[in-house]
């Protein structure tokens, strides 16, 4: 698939500067709301309220099900879901102002369209899988926990780290050499 | 003094507001630093594009000096910001897995969101397969719930790990950022330079990278140097949030209330003399302990009571209650729940239960049981104490 480019896309924040600013947004998170940033909560109970559609009973058994939708609890109407909303908002008129609000597929170029979107839904199943594990994502556990420095947090980050790398060799070819300018 | 609870503040879809305003400021940050293309966050794990651990722990480091420095001048209570309770083993299993999730997907949950907006159908799938994998952790959960539970600490710091204090442990931490920043720049050159014949140095030559660093150094030498508040520093600079509650005598509760409390089981009751050891020996309520009040200013005694189920209630016994008002002071600002005072010690206590007998026997006045409250007028007492159930969660990862 070869996708035209009609306006270029500005380059990205030196990531020091986007850094810097991530700080911030994370303080002022701590500051209103006595907690941090986190993604995965708020896709658990998107998980939830999805299942809660068709199969309200089996919400009500599974003990992490349960403490997010049983009975007539709303598994949406929870901060996180707010936070993961704005994200998503913050994303979109970010891209747009940016000139990257465009559809495409990121993907090293040794490999097809198909084949990368398989591995990135594979991807993204170990992630989920992962993130429940540990309690908390990349955001949640790792970069707010690790603002205040709980210890947890930063072994929990330390070994993401580790997982990668010990990987990395091996699905070499699903990212090798793209261009990046 | 902050942190505000913005839903307290401003009502339910007030503060679901803000938390959509803090959500637009994260998913832009992470869009600028290019984290919405899972080519650059790949590249991490390759070493040729070190974006994600130089954006990471410039966030980390910036919040934390920010948090922190906030603490040292009393603008923010450290005790009240909810710290992730610490899984250690489930922790570094779980991170293990979404490492190689990260590497395979080219996405963390966060940034696969935003990718997912910014109409990267990669992205997308990504987010669709997070959705089913929490659900799958869900369903498999009861084969391992044991070990998902284990090793669990409430708040526990790399600070007190280390031993070291707040300041100390952020100044290192700030050195090891600035020392990672400095290898990431160099391997990136490295991979630059390869073959293109030009020379690799050592040598930072970017001004602004420089100053920006010195910034952060000054910052955490600051924080340091000025210190986390102790307990008595603490209570001048927060009097005025708790003083009401010890001036409309709302914490002092009723012997009578006591025992109510005593012999409620849902009740998680801590009870706390602080009597001379000679007067605990004499008489003391059973159940309670005999603690020191210089044990109010030892984080060792007081961090497991500010880790109190929600439904803990801290009760102080005093021969005076000034001694006993000094020792709610200090657990208030170091962020326990629920601290309740007995009114007058035990002076009174044997006054009210004098000759007070059920169906004409006596019982054991160091543990009263509930009957004896039909001995008293319903109105005998004004009940103060009101469990906060509100527990603070760990962050809005679960």
């Amino acid at each position: 698939m070869k996708i035209v480019m009609k306006n270029n896309p500005k380059p990205y924040k030196n990531p020091y500067f986007a850094g810097a600013i991530l700080g911030v947004v994370l303080f002022s998170a701590y500051a209103l709301t006595h907690s941090g940033l986190g993604a995965s909560g708020a896709i658990s109970r998107i998980h939830v309220a999805i299942t809660k559609l068709i199969w309200q009973s089996h919400v009500d058994v599974i003990s992490t099900f349960a403490v997010m939708g049983a009975g007539d609890t709303n598994p949406l109407d929870h901060a996180s879901v707010f936070l993961l909303i704005g994200t998503f908002l913050g994303g979109m008129v970010s891209a747009l102002l940016n000139g990257r609000l465009k559809v495409e597929i990121f993907k090293g170029p040794q490999i097809s369209n198909v084949q990368r979107l398989i591995f990135a839904l594979i991807g993204g199943l170990i992630m989920g899988y992962g993130a429940r594990f540990a309690r908390g994502c990349t955001s949640g556990q790792a970069l707010s926990g690790g603002a205040v420095l709980s210890l947890g947090s930063w072994a929990f980050m330390f070994s993401v780290f580790i997982g990668g790398y010990a990987v990395a060799y091996f699905v070499r070819r699903l990212w090798a050499d793209p261009k990046l300018t | 003094m902050l942190p505000i609870d913005v839903i307290a503040v401003l009502g339910k879809f007030g503060g679901y507001a803000v938390f959509v305003l803090i959500g637009i400021g994260f998913g832009v940050s992470l869009e600028l630093a290019g984290f919405g293309d899972s080519r650059r966050l790949a590249a991490q794990f390759y070493l040729k594009d070190m974006r994600v651990l130089k954006t990471m722990f410039t966030g980390i480091v910036v919040a934390a000096l920010l948090i922190f420095l906030a603490a040292a001048v009393g603008l923010l209570d450290f005790a009240q910001i909810s710290v992730t309770q610490t899984f250690l083993w489930p922790g570094i299993i779980g991170g293990l897995i979404m490492g190689v999730g990260f590497i395979v997907g080219g996405y963390c949950p966060g940034t696969s969101l935003v990718s997912a907006a910014s109409f990267k159908i990669d992205g997308l799938f990504f987010l669709v397969g997070t959705v089913l994998g929490a659900g799958f952790f869900g369903e498999s959960l009861p084969a391992f719930e044991d070990f998902w539970n284990s090793s669990f600490t409430e708040r526990y710091l790399v600070s007190d790990w280390l031993g070291w204090s707040i300041g100390a442990t952020l100044f290192a931490v700030t050195l090891m950022a600035l020392v990672m920043f400095y290898g990431a720049e160099k391997t990136e050159e490295f991979f630059r330079t390869k073959g293109t014949g030009k020379v690799w140095s050592w040598k930072i030559t970017k001004r602004s990278y420089v100053y920006g660093a010195s910034a952060l150094v000054f910052t955490a030498l600051l924080v340091w140097v000025i210190g986390q508040p102790d307990p008595v520093r603490k209570w001048s600079l927060m009097e005025s949030r708790y003083s009401a509650q010890l001036s409309s005598r709302d914490v002092f509760i009723h012997p009578l209330e006591y025992v109510k409390t005593y012999n409620d089981a849902s009740v998680k009751l801590v009870t706390l003399d602080l009597r001379s050891e000679n007067e605990f020996r004499n008489f003391h309520l059973t159940g309670s302990e005999n603690v020191k009040p210089e044990n109010f200013l030892d984080p060792k005694f007081v961090v497991p009571l500010s880790q109190l189920p929600a439904q803990g209630v801290v009760v102080l016994i005093a021969a005076d209650d000034s001694v006993s008002t000094q020792a709610w002071k200090y657990l208030k600002v170091q962020g326990v729940n629920n601290v309740y005072i007995l009114e007058n010690g035990l002076r009174d206590w044997n006054t009210v239960f004098a000759g007070k007998t059920i169906s004409g026997k006596s019982f054991n006045i160091a543990s009263p049981p509930s009957e004896v409250l039909q001995l008293f007028p319903k109105d005998a007492f004004a009940p103060k104490i009101k469990i906060s159930t509100k527990k603070r969660s760990g962050g809005l990862c679960s």
